[in-house]
């Protein structure tokens, strides 16, 4: 009896909770379906709008003076971009690190480590100016390589405890069968490290996809812009009107990262831990 | 085999990522040192070399130090409130219950989610007037139990409030990556402590303060630390919902930093303004560190 009325509560305390968290996300997609010219729906309204407007979505995708469909497609361009580009960097060093003998190999290793040390903060500025020299500003490049959060230490770190789990055994195997560092990367590592490589690819996906200061100072054009940025811009356009609008905007932003993270959320809790246990 | 020898190969697998972090991390820090060196204005051609002076002058600067003043208040409250919040809540999902896995999916959504799309949303929880979420339910609260709280404030434009709006949010974020890092702490704590304890008679209160909290303490310290490095790196709310204001009470470091050298132009300064938040991150981390590490140690001396 005692033990079923502790329970009631606990579920009663986890679903308030739920509730508090839900409930910004609900009004969001209820308010974007509001008619454009709306007032902002209380919770009293919110269900009951002069009609649903699904024409609000058609109406923020095809906006003539700000491109949200270019927005999206350079946000999913230089999200791809870098999750690629810091698997490949990452992927490499960590074989590098796990499985070779070099000299030097620990220190080197420990110098990785200290990067995340540096806040992303400190490097914006001079990033901004080598970038301006380096003639990438306001270009895929200058959003894609020059990503300023060191995902790229994390990522080798975290690669590198997966892979010294991976049994010798298999490397022994394939080296008898006659291949080579890349090729027991390429056909016995990175198939059994998927996992890790997963949490890492979601880990970056959502950093990049929803990444505001770096995107904002990189770009100046509002062909290049990214959905987060461009976002923003949308927001300070209307300036306090048209919620509806700006709430199909924001729906808009977020479906693909939501998408990503019910997908993969083992990952991400996984990469959560993982990140833990290194403290 | 040759697993002693020196392997050349090694080298060639770890020189893309070694060259990325070199040209993209040491060469940048190093050269924001350089830069806050000097009166670096990013437009014009001639930048003096004016050594320390740029640091001088923000020791002096009373508007830095209110933004160091404002962003040490924010963590001040958002790394404890965050730490107790997102422990408590750990508690109550790791007990057997069925469908657990639900809340804590639905808890981590706003972590993932668009700080920006997040902020405009805040905006609307902190409207003034019926149309606000908070005032909303204090106006449904006065109608209910007759009470008169004021349903008109403007949160975001009141001083104090403000600041109590960014660390609520703050809350609302961190909440689920906190919670999921407690977890696995809880996970970790070995069962026949508990049972031992059991035998010995320890009350659950008894066993929470000897066993869990003991125990969750390395991983309690990570999150102390990681909130306050995160909490010293507020930005975007700010840019969003209250640009600073009202009167400078949100104007936080991070903030500041920005329209130092995005604003005005002044690299220089800003450079060295970014330094000054790092060498603060870095002795809140130490200092942290070296307080748990103390108390870890008279621990076990007891």
């Amino acid at each position: 009896m005692k033990r079923t009325l502790l329970a009631a509560i606990q579920y009663l305390l986890l679903a308030a909770i739920a509730v508090s968290t839900i409930t910004p996300f609900v009004w969001m997609f209820f308010t974007s379906l509001h008619p454009p010219q709306a007032q902002i729906p209380t919770m009293a309204t919110l269900f009951c709008p002069d009609g649903w407007h699904f024409e609000n979505y058609t109406y923020v995708l095809t906006f003539a003076e700000l491109p949200v469909w270019r927005f999206a497609v350079n946000s999913f361009l230089v999200t791809a971009g870098v999750v690629l580009f810091q698997l490949t960097l990452c992927a490499l060093a960590a074989y590098g690190f796990a499985r070779l003998h070099f000299r030097g190999r620990d220190t080197l290793f420990f110098v990785f480590l200290l990067t995340m040390m540096i806040p992303a903060q400190v490097l914006i500025v001079p990033l901004f100016t080598l970038v301006q020299r380096m003639g990438l500003l306001d270009t895929y490049a200058g959003l894609i390589i020059p990503y300023p959060y060191l995902s790229t230490a994390f990522g080798t770190f975290l690669l590198r405890q997966y892979f010294i789990g991976i049994p010798r055994a298999l490397d022994d195997a394939a080296r008898l069968d006659g291949c080579g560092d890349w090729r027991i990367l390429w056909y016995v590592i990175l198939p059994s490290a998927k996992p890790a490589l997963a949490t890492l690819a979601a880990f970056a996906f959502i950093w990049t996809w929803c990444d505001f200061y770096w995107p904002l100072l990189a770009t100046s054009t509002t062909t290049m812009r990214t959905l987060e940025v461009g976002l923003s811009v949308f927001s300070d356009a209307y300036g306090g009107t048209r919620w509806p609008l700006q709430m199909a905007a924001a729906v808009i932003v977020l479906v693909p990262v939501l998408a990503v993270f019910l997908a993969m959320q083992r990952f991400f809790i996984r990469g959560a831990v993982v990140s833990g246990l290194k403290g | 085999m040759d697993h002693q020898r020196t392997n050349w190969r090694g080298y060639v697998f770890i020189a893309p990522a070694t060259i990325y972090l070199t040209v993209f991390a040491f060469v940048p820090m190093l050269l924001a040192a350089w830069m806050s060196l000097h009166r670096w204005h990013l437009l014009k051609a001639e930048h003096p070399f004016v050594g320390f002076a740029n640091y001088v002058a923000l020791a002096q600067d009373p508007f830095f130090r209110n933004t160091i003043a404002n962003t040490v208040l924010y963590a001040a409250f958002a790394v404890p409130l965050g730490v107790i919040t997102s422990l408590a809540v750990a508690l109550l999902v790791t007990r057997q219950l069925r469908g657990v896995g639900i809340f804590r999916t639905l808890y981590y959504i706003p972590a993932v989610s668009s700080q920006v799309a997040l902020s405009m949303v805040w905006i609307w929880i902190l409207l003034p007037g019926e149309q606000g979420l908070v005032n909303f339910c204090l106006d449904r609260l006065n109608a209910w139990l007759g009470t008169g709280i004021p349903t008109d404030t403007n949160f975001l434009g009141r001083p104090g409030w403000a600041m109590a709006a960014l660390v609520a949010m703050s809350l609302w974020v961190g909440l689920g990556p906190r919670m999921v890092i407690f977890l696995a702490g809880l996970h970790a704590i070995p069962e026949p402590l508990y049972e031992a304890a059991a035998l010995d008679g320890c009350n659950a209160r008894q066993r929470f303060w000897y066993i869990t909290l003991p125990q969750l303490a390395p991983t309690t310290l990570f999150v102390i630390v990681t909130t306050t490095i995160a909490s010293f790196q507020l930005f975007t709310p700010v840019y969003m919902m209250t640009k600073g204001g009202p009167r400078r009470t949100t104007d936080v470091v991070l903030y500041h930093i920005f329209n130092e050298a995005w604003q005005k132009f002044e690299v220089g300064m800003a450079s060295a303004q970014s330094y000054v938040l790092f060498a603060i991150i870095l002795l809140a981390a130490t200092f942290q560190l070296w307080i748990m590490r103390r108390g870890l140690r008279e621990e076990t001396l007891q």
